[in-house]
C-alpha cells in the first residue's frame, strides 16, 4: 500500500503548472469565449507536445501508455488555470475509445496525440451537448455503445464562457464499441472532471487566501477576521477530503474494478461539492471585485458551476452511490 | 500508487478477524461511563491484552504485536465491525502512550505501559480547567517544589476529564514556574485518581452518565519519578499527544465506516419512509469512504518520514462534522422512534455522542484556526 504520487508524476505536474502559468491561460480562455481560438490552440498544441493528449493512448498507438492517475494528475492542473477547449474530450474519452481492439478509427491516434485532430463528443444523457464543436475537427455522438457522426446543430451559451456548446443530431454509425469500454470511456471523462473541480476549487483557495492577505478594512486585513478564516479553512477541509476520492477512483478505473463506477461518482459528488464551496467562499472573499469580469476570479467560479452538471450531475452520482452500497433499498432510485 | 494489502498485512487482518468473531461479547455491555459499564470494559480490556489485541502497534515487549501503522488500521477497521465495544483504555493508549515511548524514562515505561495495556490501570486525560478550555495555555493549576520530599505539590482544579470517574490514575499539566507565562513553566505530571488530597467529582454528561469529572487538588503530592519529561518543557511535551488525538488514533476510520454501514442498511429498512434523505445517505457513505482514503494517505506519508502537524486539525474538523451528520441522518429516518434511547441501533445515545466530537480535543473554532494561520498561511492578528 502506498497511496500517494509518485515522483515522476509530481514532476509532471508541475512542468503542466509551469506550461500553464507561462503561456497565461486565463487569457486565452477570455478570447476563446469571444471566439478567438487562436491562443487556445496555441496552448493546446503546447500542452500536446508535454504529452498530454498521449497520455491515455496505448503505447502501441504510439501513445504513453499512462493511467487514469495521470489523468487525474494532469486534469487537476487544467482546473487551476482555465485552458479552454475540448480537453475532457479530446484527451480522455477519445484515446480510451480509441485505445481497444475493434474500435472504430474515427480518428488517427497520431494526430489525436499531436493535437492535430481535436475531437468532441455528446454523449446523452449525461452530456447531451458537444463542447467546442465550432473548434473541433471531429465532432461524434456516443450514443450508448455506438459511435455516430453529429450534425452540429444551434451554439448554446454556458455560464462559463469559455465553454462554448453546440446541440448535435446523431447521423450515420460509426461503429460500436463493448459496453464495458462505453462506460469505462463516461466514468473517466467524469473523473477528469471531478479532477478539473478539484484544482479549479484548489486555485480558488489560493485566490481567496492571497486576497485576504492583502485588502485591508477597518485597519487590518481581511484575513484576520475569524468569519472569513472559519470559511477558508472549511474550503480546505472539502477539498483535501475529495482528493483521495479520486485517486481512489483512478486506481478502480485502472484495475477495471467493479466498484470503479462507484468510485468515480463518490469522487465527481465529492469534489463538485467541494469546488462549489470554494468557489461561493472565494467570491464572498473577493467581494464586490470578484463578481466583475474584470477580475479573473469569475472564470473559475462559473467553471464550477458549469462543471458540476457536467458528465452526470451530483443527483445522477449519488444515485450510482447509492445503487452500489445499498442495492436492496426499496426507493432512491433515480436513473 | 496502490491500495493493494501484502500477504503478511492480509494475514494480520485475518488473524484479528478472527479472533475478534470468537471473542466480541454477543451481546453490547452496559453504558461506558457506568459503574458496571466500566468494570465490564476493563474486563474487556484484559482479554483483549490475552489475546494480545489490546495495544497491537506497540513492542512486542509491552504486550503488542509491533504493528506497523497500516496493520493498526486494518485491526481498528475490524475491531469497528466486529461490533466490538468501546474501550476505556483509549485516552491512555492514544495521549498517555505516545507520550511515554517518545518521553518516558524506562523505568516510567515498566511501570505504566504494561498495567495500561492490560487495563489494570485505566487513565484520565486532565487538561481543561474552568477557566482555561480552548485557551489551554491560560491554565492555573499549580505545582509547587518540595524539595524536603523530592517531588512537587498541586494545587488547584481540572475539569472535563474524561473517564475519570472510574479510571484509576490521572496525566496533566500544571504551572510549575510562577513567573513563566503561557507555553513555558508547564510540567507534566502522572498520578493516582485516589491520592490524598486529590478530590474527584464526576460530572453527568447529556447521556446521563458521569463521562467526565472535575477534579480538585489541595496539595497533592507527586515525586519526581512521576513527571513526564523535564520540569518547565510540560507544554512541548503534551503536544505530541494533542496531534495524535485530532489526527490519527482517536477516531479511526473503521468507527465511521461500520456507522455508514448501519446508516445504510437503516437507509434499505426505512428509506421508502423519508425518500427525500437520499442525498444525504449518499454524502454519508461518501464521507466516511473518505476518511478511510485519508487515513491511508496520512499513513503512507508518515511511513515515509512525514508528519502531520497541522494537518491533523483538518482532520479533526471531518471526522467530528461527519459523525455528527451521520447520525442526523439516522435520526431523521428514524422518524418519530429517533429519540428513543431504547431503540433498536442506539442511534439517539450514538448522536448524542456525536455531538460532543466538535467540542472536544480542542473545539472545532480553534482548529480552523489552526487550519487558517499554519496551513493557509492567514495572518495571525487580532481575534
Amino acid at each position: 500500500m502506498r497511496f500517494a504520487l509518485t515522483e515522476e508524476q509530481r514532476a509532471f505536474a508541475e512542468s503542466l503548472d509551469d506550461l500553464l502559468t507561462a503561456a497565461e491561460a486565463p487569457a486565452a480562455a477570455r478570447a476563446w469565449g469571444a471566439g478567438d481560438t487562436g491562443p487556445g490552440l496555441r496552448l493546446w498544441g503546447r500542452l500536446a507536445r508535454l504529452g498530454l493528449h498521449a497520455l491515455r493512448l496505448p503505447e502501441e498507438y504510439g501513445g504513453l501508455g499512462a493511467g487514469p492517475v495521470e489523468t487525474v494528475v494532469a486534469f487537476e492542473r487544467l482546473g487551476r488555470h482555465p485552458a479552454p477547449g475540448p480537453y475532457v474530450e479530446s484527451a480522455v474519452v477519445a484515446p480510451v475509445l480509441l485505445g481497444v481492439a475493434g474500435a472504430p478509427r474515427f480518428a488517427s491516434p497520431d494526430a489525436l496525440a499531436e493535437g492535430r485532430e481535436i475531437v468532441t463528443f455528446a454523449a446523452p444523457p449525461w452530456t447531451p451537448l458537444a463542447l467546442d464543436a465550432e473548434a473541433a475537427s471531429r465532432v461524434l455522438v456516443l450514443d450508448g455503445h455506438t459511435l455516430r457522426e453529429a450534425e452540429v446543430g444551434a451554439g448554446r451559451r454556458s455560464v462559463d464562457a469559455s465553454r462554448r456548446l453546440h446541440e448535435v443530431a446523431a447521423r450515420g454509425e460509426l461503429g460500436g464499441v463493448t459496453a464495458r469500454t462505453a462506460a469505462a470511456a463516461l466514468d473517466e471523462a467524469a473523473l477528469a472532471c471531478a479532477a478539473v473541480l478539484l484544482g479549479a476549487g484548489r486555485r480558488l483557495l489560493a485566490e481567496a487566501v492571497s486576497y485576504a492577505g492583502v485588502r485591508r478594512q477597518f485597519g487590518r486585513a481581511i484575513g484576520e477576521y475569524q468569519a472569513l478564516k472559519h470559511a477558508l479553512a472549511d474550503v480546505r477541509v472539502g477539498l483535501d477530503f475529495a482528493e483521495p476520492l479520486l485517486y481512489r477512483a483512478a486506481l478502480s478505473l485502472g484495475e477495471e474494478a467493479p466498484e470503479a463506477a462507484r468510485d468515480v461518482s463518490a469522487a465527481k459528488v465529492a469534489a463538485a461539492g467541494a469546488a462549489h464551496r470554494a468557489a461561493r467562499t472565494a467570491l464572498q472573499v473577493h467581494g464586490a471585485v470578484g463578481y466583475t469580469l474584470e477580475h479573473d476570479l469569475g472564470m473559475w467560479v462559473t467553471k464550477v458551476r458549469a462543471l458540476m452538471g457536467a458528465w452526470g450531475t451530483p443527483a445522477v452520482h449519488r444515485s450510482r452511490v447509492l445503487a452500489a452500497v445499498a442495492p436492496d433499498a426499496a426507493v432512491g432510485r433515480r436513473d | 500508487m496502490n491500495l493493494d494489502l501484502g500477504e503478511s498485512e492480509l494475514a494480520f487482518r485475518d488473524k484479528a478477524r478472527a479472533w475478534l468473531r470468537a471473542h466480541v461479547p454477543a451481546e453490547p455491555l452496559p453504558p461506558t461511563d457506568s459503574a458496571e459499564g466500566f468494570a465490564a470494559r476493563r474486563a474487556w480490556e484484559a482479554e483483549l491484552a490475552a489475546g494480545r489485541w489490546s495495544v497491537v502497534s506497540w513492542p512486542e515487549q509491552f504486550g503488542g504485536r509491533g504493528a506497523t501503522l497500516l496493520e493498526w488500521v486494518l485491526f481498528e477497521e475490524e475491531y469497528y465491525r466486529a461490533g466490538a465495544p468501546v474501550r476505556v483504555a483509549q485516552n491512555g493508549i492514544s495521549l498517555l502512550a505516545p507520550i511515554l515511548f517518545a518521553h518516558g524514562t524506562p523505568q516510567q515505561q515498566q511501570r505504566c505501559l504494561p498495567r495500561l495495556a492490560d487495563g489494570t490501570e485505566i487513565w484520565a486525560q486532565c487538561w481543561s480547567e474552568p477557566e482555561a478550555g480552548s485557551d489551554l495555555a491560560s491554565l492555573r493549576s499549580t505545582a509547587v517544589r518540595d524539595e524536603a520530599r523530592g517531588g512537587w505539590l498541586l494545587s488547584g482544579a481540572k475539569t472535563w476529564s474524561s473517564r475519570a470517574a472510574f479510571a484509576d490514575r490521572g496525566f496533566g499539566l500544571f504551572r510549575s514556574d510562577p513567573e513563566a507565562r503561557r507555553h513555558s513553566g508547564l510540567t507534566y505530571f502522572l498520578f493516582p485518581l485516589d491520592a490524598e488530597g486529590l478530590t474527584v467529582r464526576p460530572i453527568p454528561q447529556l447521556d446521563g452518565n458521569p463521562g467526565f469529572a472535575e477534579l480538585f487538588f489541595d496539595e497533592v503530592f507527586v515525586p519526581d519519578e512521576d513527571v513526564l519529561g523535564a520540569p518547565g518543557d510540560g507544554w512541548r511535551v503534551a503536544m505530541s499527544t494533542a496531534g495524535n488525538e485530532r489526527g490519527l488514533s482517536l477516531r479511526s476510520p473503521g468507527r465511521f465506516c461500520a456507522a455508514a454501514d448501519r446508516l445504510l442498511h437503516l437507509w434499505c429498512e426505512r428509506g421508502a419512509s423519508l425518500p427525500e434523505a437520499r442525498d444525504r445517505v449518499a454524502d454519508a457513505w461518501i464521507a466516511a469512504e473518505a476518511y478511510r482514503l485519508y487515513t491511508f494517505g496520512t499513513v503512507t506519508k508518515l511511513a515515509e518520514g512525514g508528519e502531520v502537524g497541522a494537518e491533523g486539525s483538518v482532520n479533526k474538523l471531518f471526522w467530528s462534522q461527519l459523525d455528527v451528520g451521520l447520525h442526523e441522518t439516522a435520526l431523521e429516518l428514524l422518524g418519530p422512534e429517533a429519540e428513543l434511547r431504547d431503540a433498536e441501533g442506539a442511534w439517539a445515545d450514538g448522536y448524542l455522542f456525536s455531538l460532543g466530537g466538535p467540542i472536544y480535543a480542542g473545539t472545532n473554532e480553534i482548529q480552523r484556526n489552526i487550519v487558517a494561520e499554519r496551513l493557509l498561511g492567514l495572518p495571525r492578528g487580532t481575534r
